[in-house]
């Protein structure tokens, strides 16, 4: 079972080994509401942690995607760029955005600290 | 009556009741209580805005004006080209309120009409580029061009900041060119793209160039590529009806001008440029795209799309400051091509081109030399020595052409041009016309045009004038504008445009001079830009004053620019940092980063003023990098906040200058000036305090207006008649003389509607219709108060001219939105506020002075009427998701059809109000589908069938 991690810039990671995979939070998606386009990096780039590296587009707002990590992307979601609505309907699963090999893991927020973020 | 009587809507009766409501014996009293006392205006001993006339005495003195300016045969070109406007188009849209008192398409349901109009123009801009998506016009083909290099630089992974620029471009574009890229550091390389190119990441090519050389781009657009680069190409749309297109010679962006699609020169604007760009661009166009989507039935419907990438949303990140069309000038222009067709329009560039080639086969025939042999409709003429002769010949006929340089002179014909007028230039080179055989042609062989264009149904249905004229009413009828009620948008001012003021838009005077006619035959037009130019200097408390931009966001960008060009003559380059207020209208981020700044951010406190503390903090930490502080007032909350003048001397303490935006000065005319209180630059909207139409979307005007200080840095023009900015001498300019617009004074044949507003109020009068809006938007406050809290208010508890009602209570008790009131307005016959500007889930509502009691009550009631609909909703009466204001706004066809299952009845629907049966605005749509347009992009006519 892999652990979840957030941020403070409303983004979940999930940690299987070596390799974080980042999404939105839901609270996030409902705060951007009907999203549109989602802009991510392409598998190879290297991200630094608290860079912007994406974006998150929706008819009223923008929201940047920020690497959580350092570390190089294995994978983006193609399926959330085809069809955006993923992010809306389900944020923290098939609406997950990137997949990053890391080396170190920086501290990242509790489910109960980012529960108390967003009170 | 006299005018302002007839301007402002409310009476001295209906006042004093507003005044009981609100708690004040007079709109003096109000206002002083309103107004900081730190700020009140003082006595202006000698005024230069005279005592205010009436309609029929100021028609009479712009009369005398026009008689002033004089009409030639204008051969000029140079992008701007003497044009028949149909009168069907002059008289049903032009002159008509229905499409020019509209605003911006932002509530989509009620603007569906101007929306097709828009989406006419972008599938002809996009058929005749022969690229995959247009805009919905851009402010002017010079900046047009600017935005070109921009896109380009964004778009490109070339790392180099090196941009070509065609040899061959117009005068104008290349001034534009320089001024803008010094500012955001990018190096121009002219070039005539005849060896091998530096590395860029774009090129310009000018199509046809501006001395009339058709030529193929195709080879150096691939060179520019290959490199990395993006090919923009500004291309003249009547060529392109013969010529092979942008996008068939692999240009990336086409921008250029649509004036000659029966818009009126104008001494220079409005116009509306365009720009469109190939697929995979489309999220980096600048400015309004409309595309379709689907309303609540699955029924196909318009709106504005991709508007994240604009400023109001991505602020400094915007793909440009530009928040604004042309859009009346761009319905103008597809109407055209509407009326015209394919057909129509091939036939217009055959005889202008045949017209071309008569002068040409006369001139060569006396041994004339020609620049290029391919030409389109402009020929460039070698005439050693005797350039100044011919201009002259030509001028004694009345024919105004161009004078190069000492040996040349270019002729540039168009729709209007006669046989007559052939021979009459012929003969001012001492030469007669030739023969210009049918089917032949001056174009490369390899540069025809073979690809079809305007194929769609609409541009091939509305050949007889009958059927144009419906059609246009057809589109008008759809929409929501000032002749149907009122448009109470916060921050946008959309008071009475008097029928007195617009009159003289179309006058031949006024309408038909070239922009870089010679200054003896504009001396009218000179005298009312520099009279309007000095009242509306006296009313801010500024110094100087240039007319030229032609959007506020252009003013901005030329009033930072200004700044910017201060501190740099002081040595300080390193004053780069630009102060905003959270709550600043996103164009303001944008224009700061377009003049080279850094935007750094302060707060605003629990009561929408600025933070004073973290303003100390934010100087203190930027030091001497500070540039300048943006500040709108009054403030964008809608109050006069208390503490400007503090604000503002903080700011020159710490060596920076004060940007005051101008957007709201309705409420403050007469009052306060902005040059009195500490600001240095200013923009001023005549489109919103000076009674210029919205358009239904543009055109705008945005003068900015300086202390004397920064006058060397105001916006001039290479080629103006004469430099009219108080303050400076021309020698002083620049090369660029700062120029921002492509014409001299922006867009003049809309000034006179400014003109004639300050000539008809006077001082004292533009002083009461401040008192009346102020007293409207407080009026407005105290009633609605209690069912929606007011979420600012200034001194003694008042706002300024208008006010913003916070309805996430609303939200958080009934589950209705803001979303939901505003389609709910709809059904009772009104357009909504300002939805979530400068707060988020909130309505902003501005009456304006010109709006009567009976109206401001009707919406009052509306409002108050909803409020108890929402409140129905809470209790359980009304489903949360079946109710009339989540269905709102309700067409005919949704009352009518089938079976009626909903929790409420039809008339609750579509009748709230009973005099709604007597008079009612019928939205053609429902609710539209914001995301289904942004996820599925289209952006050009729907095939018919759609509307099955």
């Amino acid at each position: 079972m892999a652990e979840l991690h957030y941020t403070k810039d409303h983004e979940w990671v999930s940690i299987d080994g070596q390799v974080a995979t980042v999404g939105i939070t839901q609270f996030a998606a409902d705060q951007l509401g009907d999203i549109v386009y989602v802009d991510l990096p392409a598998a190879g780039s290297a991200v630094a942690s608290g860079t912007v590296v994406g974006e998150v587009e929706s008819t009223k707002s923008v929201g940047e995607l920020f690497a959580p990590v350092d570390g190089t992307v294995v994978e983006s979601n193609d399926a959330v760029v085809s069809t955006p609505e993923l992010v809306n309907s389900d944020p923290q699963g098939e609406g997950w955005l990137i997949k990053v090999e890391f080396t170190e893991l920086p501290e990242l927020l509790t489910e109960e600290q980012y529960k108390e973020l967003i009170a | 009556m006299s005018f302002v009587e007839r301007h402002i809507g409310t009476d001295g009766v209906a006042q004093l009741a507003m005044l009981d409501a609100v708690g004040y014996d007079s709109v003096e009293a109000l206002v002083e209580a309103a107004v900081p006392r730190s700020i009140a205006q003082g006595v202006i001993e000698q005024s230069t805005i005279p005592a205010a006339i009436g309609e029929r005495e100021a028609l009479a003195e712009l009369r005398a004006l026009a008689a002033k300016n004089h009409v030639r045969r204008s051969m000029i070109g140079l992008g701007y080209y003497d044009t028949f406007t149909p009168a069907v188009i002059k008289r049903n849209v032009l002159e008509n309120p229905s499409w020019y008192t509209a605003y911006t398409p932002y509530q989509p349901e009620i603007s569906q009409g101007r929306l097709e109009a828009l989406i006419n123009f972008q599938t002809m801009v996009a058929d005749l580029t022969g690229l995959a998506t247009a805009n919905a016009s851009m402010l002017d083909e010079g900046t047009a061009v600017v935005e070109g290099m921009l896109l380009a630089r964004r778009a490109s992974g070339a790392k180099t900041n090196v941009f070509l620029v065609d040899a061959d471009a117009l005068p104008q574009t290349k001034a534009l060119l320089v001024n803008r890229a010094e500012a955001v550091g990018i190096q121009l390389v002219e070039t005539a793209f005849d060896g091998d190119l530096p590395e860029a990441f774009g090129a310009f090519v000018q199509y046809p160039g501006a001395s009339g050389r058709v030529w193929n781009p195709a080879e150096a657009i691939a060179a520019v590529k290959a490199a990395g680069g993006l090919a923009v190409v500004a291309a003249d749309l009547l060529a392109l009806t013969l010529l092979a297109s942008p996008g068939e010679l692999g240009a990336d962006v086409a921008v250029g001008t649509t004036q000659r699609f029966g818009v009126p020169m104008g001494f220079g604007g409005p116009h509306a440029g365009y720009m469109a760009v190939r697929k995979g661009l489309e999220r980096q166009l600048p400015g309004r795209l409309v595309g379709v989507s689907q309303d609540a039935s699955g029924q196909p419907a318009y709106r504005l799309s991709l508007q994240a990438r604009e400023q109001h949303i991505r602020r400094e990140k915007a793909t440009s400051n530009i928040c604004t069309a042309q859009v009346l000038l761009a319905v103008m222009a597809s109407m055209y091509a509407v009326y015209h067709g394919p057909g129509g329009l091939k036939r217009i560039a055959q005889q202008v081109h045949g017209h071309a080639r008569a002068l040409a086969a006369g001139l060569q025939s006396a041994e004339l030399e020609l620049a290029s042999p391919a030409f389109f409709d402009t020929l460039t003429v070698r005439v050693p020595g005797r350039a100044s002769a011919v201009v002259s010949a030509a001028l004694e006929h009345d024919v105004l052409v161009w004078q190069v340089d000492d040996d040349t002179v270019s002729v540039a014909l168009d729709e209007t041009t006669t046989a007559d007028d052939v021979r009459t230039v012929a003969q001012a080179f001492s030469a007669e016309p030739g023969e210009a055989p049918r089917g032949e042609s001056a174009l490369p062989e390899d540069l025809r045009r073979t690809s079809d264009y305007l194929t769609h149904p609409v541009f091939n249905t509305h050949r007889s004038e009958t059927s144009m004229m419906r059609y246009l009413k057809y589109l008008a009828d759809k929409d929501y504008a000032l002749d149907r009620g009122m448009i109470p948008l916060g921050s946008c001012t959309m008071k009475l445009n008097a029928a007195t003021e617009m009159e003289a838009v179309t006058w031949p005077e006024f309408a038909s001079l070239h922009p870089f006619a010679p200054a003896s035959d504009t001396e009218g037009y000179l005298e009312l830009i520099e009279q309007l130019s000095a009242w509306l200097a006296e009313v801010t408390g500024y110094d100087s004053v240039s007319l030229q931009p032609n959007a506020g966001s252009q003013g901005e960008l030329a009033g930072l620019l200004a700044i910017r060009g201060y501190h740099r003559s002081r040595g300080d380059e390193q004053r780069v940092v630009c102060l905003i207020p959270q709550s600043a209208h996103g164009t303001n981020a944008a224009s700061a980063v377009l003049a080279g700044m850094r935007v750094v951010v302060v707060a605003t406190d629990e009561n929408g003023n600025v933070d004073l503390d973290d303003l100390h903090a934010k100087i203190a930490e930027h030091g001497d990098t500070l540039a300048a502080l943006m500040i709108t007032y009054p403030s964008t909350h809608g109050v006069y906040e208390h503490e400007v003048r503090t604000i503002c001397d903080a700011v020159h303490a710490a060596g920076g200058q004060v940007y005051v935006d101008g957007a709201n000065l309705n409420a403050l005319l007469g009052y306060a000036r902005f040059g009195d209180f500490g600001g240095d630059v200013s923009h001023l909207n005549l489109h919103k305090t000076f009674c210029i139409p919205h358009g239904g979307g543009g055109p705008g005007v945005g003068p900015v207006a300086a202390k004397a200080h920064l006058a060397p840095w105001l916006p001039g023009h290479p080629l103006q008649q004469r430099d009219v900015v108080v303050g400076r001498s021309a020698e002083e300019l620049p090369a660029h003389a700062n120029v921002v617009s492509a014409a001299p004074y922006g867009s003049p044949s809309i000034l006179p509607i400014s003109w004639a507003y300050v000539r008809m109020m006077g001082s004292e009068g533009l002083k009461q219709a401040t008192g009346a809006a102020v007293l409207a938007a407080n009026y407005v406050a105290a009633r609605l108060r209690e069912h929606y809290p007011v979420l600012y208010a200034g001194d003694n508890g008042l706002v300024a001219h208008e006010c913003i009602l916070d309805l996430r209570p609303l939200k958080a008790e009934t589950g209705i939105t803001v979303d939901d009131v505003a389609k709910r307005l709809i059904d009772y016959g009104f357009h909504a506020p300002t939805m979530s500007f400068p707060v988020a889930g909130t309505l902003m509502v501005e009456p304006t002075e010109s709006e009567d009691l009976a109206e401001i009550d009707r919406f009052i009631d509306a409002m108050i009427a909803i409020r108890q609909e929402a409140d129905a909703v809470a209790r359980g009466e009304w489903p949360a998701d079946d109710n009339p204001l989540v269905n709102a706004p309700h067409t005919a066809e949704s009352v009518i059809a089938g079976e009626w299952a909903h929790a409420y009845p039809r008339e609750v629907a579509v009748y709230p109000v009973r005099s709604l049966v007597r008079s009612k605005y019928w939205p053609p749509v429902r609710r539209i589908d914001q995301a289904y347009g942004d996820r599925n992009l289209m952006c050009a006519c729907p095939p018919l069938e759609a509307f099955a």
